[in-house]
């Protein structure tokens, strides 16, 4: 059974101004109701990283959010675990676009957040300190977040997810806002992460190359309502290179060309 | 920056304390500048030092109350008054900002009624004050709660509607209790804006307690202003207004180190 199960789910905001209680038709979305997801169905496998794509706006970070329990469906089910999702759990950890470090705690206590209620202080400050120094951070754990750079950020708070060891991590755009030289080493960072640990991990980005380097599968979404356009397995190998591999290097003009934009650059 | 090119925490860069000398230096001096021309405006005005005292004359009569203990009784009683007044306005208004700031049906049923609140000067209470609490501590108590009860409200339901949204949502996810969500979110979060506002406030619960204890009772400095007018005595007035002043600092100076204590320093970095 896949780790991950979305049936015909379908996400409408509701305007403030008109609510009616019911809605007959999910196509509509007349006033101020959005529709957002249009009947999305995906089934992800244990283990897999799962690059997600599509234009901005389009409900990337909806169905994440879905996904980790923060928002309901308006209508269908996702089950993670075989599980239907009832709210925000443990076991699926959300990295946010924008940094949810708490910036009042310092990396160390950060990282500690999931930890917790392990009693044994010793095995805690070792499970933290095990984790910081996962994402090279050793010397900076007394440092509060806004004493980091942007991509020691990011690393910590993938540091403070793992640190749970949730059966899903969850990332939205996580190299966004990075420059060109920390967003590769960022990338390597979570693809060995991921070699390593071998989580079902959900990455949202929209950066073609980001996915296809990436990716154990790819899901490309339209724009708003959004519809899923493709789901690819790929399973060239690593390390991936667009020069070397003619396969990888077609489909990634075929991506291009359904994004909308006909020469890949 | 140390040799392995991390930044330092606590070092105060040069600027910093450069500037912080040149504030001392040109404060002494103003404060200088202030009683030359005050000696120059009661020499030039020719009024009797019963009207208009010298600083001098002042300084004296400063000296004397010093001495037989005044001054110290009038500055501990109304510290006193501040004080407890001040608490209470803060043990309590924090946590109903707090409540406010995160319950809508609340906060769309008490803003009302604390925005209209808010605006009455503290002053306009006294008569209600004296007829509720009779006269002594209580009515001015009364008065400086008031008074600082408002602001920290509306300021701590500010700070709490403030708090960036995802945060709540890692405290979702990472299972926080509500105790947790208080403790480990909520209060820190709201740290640096409930400083500010104690600082704000306790300059209105200063400015308050004078007016007070012009009509309730018989000690602090309030009182001693009053009592020295009826006895003519304004170099007495001026004691008791110099003494206001320099707790008045004080009192700003003890909030702002409050502001500078490391768990509410994320603050002035963030926004
Ligand atoms: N809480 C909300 N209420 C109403 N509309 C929303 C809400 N959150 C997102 N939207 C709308 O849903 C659409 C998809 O948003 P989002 O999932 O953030 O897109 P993406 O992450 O793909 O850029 C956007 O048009 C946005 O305006
Ligand atoms: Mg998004």
């Amino acid at each position: 059974m896949s780790h991950i199960q979305i049936d015909n789910l379908t996400k409408i905001y509701v305007g403030r101004r008109t609510q009616p209680r019911t809605m007959h038709d999910p196509e509509e979305h007349s006033g101020d109701n959005v529709l957002v997801l249009n009947n999305i169905n995906l089934a992800f496998e244990e283990g897999e990283m799962v690059c997600i794509l599509g234009p901005s706006g389009c409900g990337k970070s909806t169905l994440l959010r879905i996904i980790a329990g923060f928002e309901a469906p308006t209508y269908g089910t996702v089950k993670v675990g075989g599980r239907k999702v009832r709210g925000p759990s443990d076991q699926s950890i959300f990295v946010f676009q924008h940094s949810g470090l708490y910036p009042w705690m310092t990396v160390y206590e950060n990282v500690g957040l999931g930890l917790r209620h392990i009693d044994d202080e010793e095995d805690k400050h070792s499970r933290i300190q095990e984790h910081v120094e996962m994402v090279e951070l050793e010397g900076f754990e007394h440092y509060y977040p806004h004493q980091l750079s942007g991509g020691m950020q990011r690393r910590a708070e993938l540091a403070r997810a793992i640190a749970v060891n949730p059966d899903l991590l969850i990332m939205d755009e996580p190299f966004s806002g990075l420059d060109f030289l920390t967003h590769m080493k960022m990338r390597e960072e979570v693809v060995n992460m991921h070699e390593f640990l071998r989580k079902t991990t959900l990455v949202v980005t929209h950066d073609i190359d980001d996915a296809l380097i990436m990716g154990d599968r790819i899901v490309v979404l339209s724009g708003r309502p959004s519809a899923i356009k493709l789901v690819h397995v790929l399973d060239f190998p690593r390390p991936r290179n667009f020069e070397k591999d003619p396969g990888l290097s077609r489909l990634r003009s075929e991506i291009f060309l359904m994004l909308g934009v006909p020469y890949a650059v | 920056m140390d040799d392995d090119g991390k930044p330092t925490l606590k070092e105060t860069p040069l600027y910093e304390r450069e500037t912080g000398n040149r504030f001392v230096r040109s404060g002494l001096l103003s404060f200088l500048s202030i009683v030359v021309i005050w000696e120059l405006l009661a020499r030039a005005s020719g009024w009797s030092v019963h009207v208009f005292p010298d600083p001098w004359a002042v300084i004296l009569s400063f000296i004397e109350l010093l001495r037989d203990g005044t001054l110290v009784r009038h500055t501990v009683a109304s510290l006193y008054r501040v004080t407890v007044g001040f608490y209470l306005a803060v043990l309590l208004g924090v946590p109903l900002g707090i409540c406010l700031g995160r319950n809508l049906t609340a906060r769309s049923f008490l803003n009302p009624v604390i925005h209209f609140l808010r605006p009455i000067s503290p002053l306009a209470w006294i008569p209600l004050a004296m007829l509720w609490f009779g006269i002594g501590d209580p009515p001015a108590i009364f008065l400086i709660f008031l008074a600082s009860f408002f602001p920290m409200v509306v300021g701590t339901t500010i700070a709490v509607q403030n708090i960036n949204p995802t945060f709540f949502q890692v405290a979702a996810n990472f299972r926080f209790s509500r105790r947790e969500t208080l403790t480990r979110l909520i209060l820190p979060a709201i740290m640096p804006e409930v400083i500010t506002a104690l600082r704000m406030t306790v300059t209105i619960a200063w400015l308050v307690v004078v007016a007070a204890e012009m009509i309730a009772v018989q000690s602090g400095l309030g009182y001693l202003i009053l009592d020295a007018r009826n006895a003519l005595r304004m170099d007495f007035v001026m004691n008791g207004m110099i003494v206001i002043g320099l707790i008045g600092l004080m009192l700003d100076g003890i909030m702002k180190r409050l502001g500078q204590v490391e768990s509410s320093q994320w603050g002035r970095h963030e926004r």
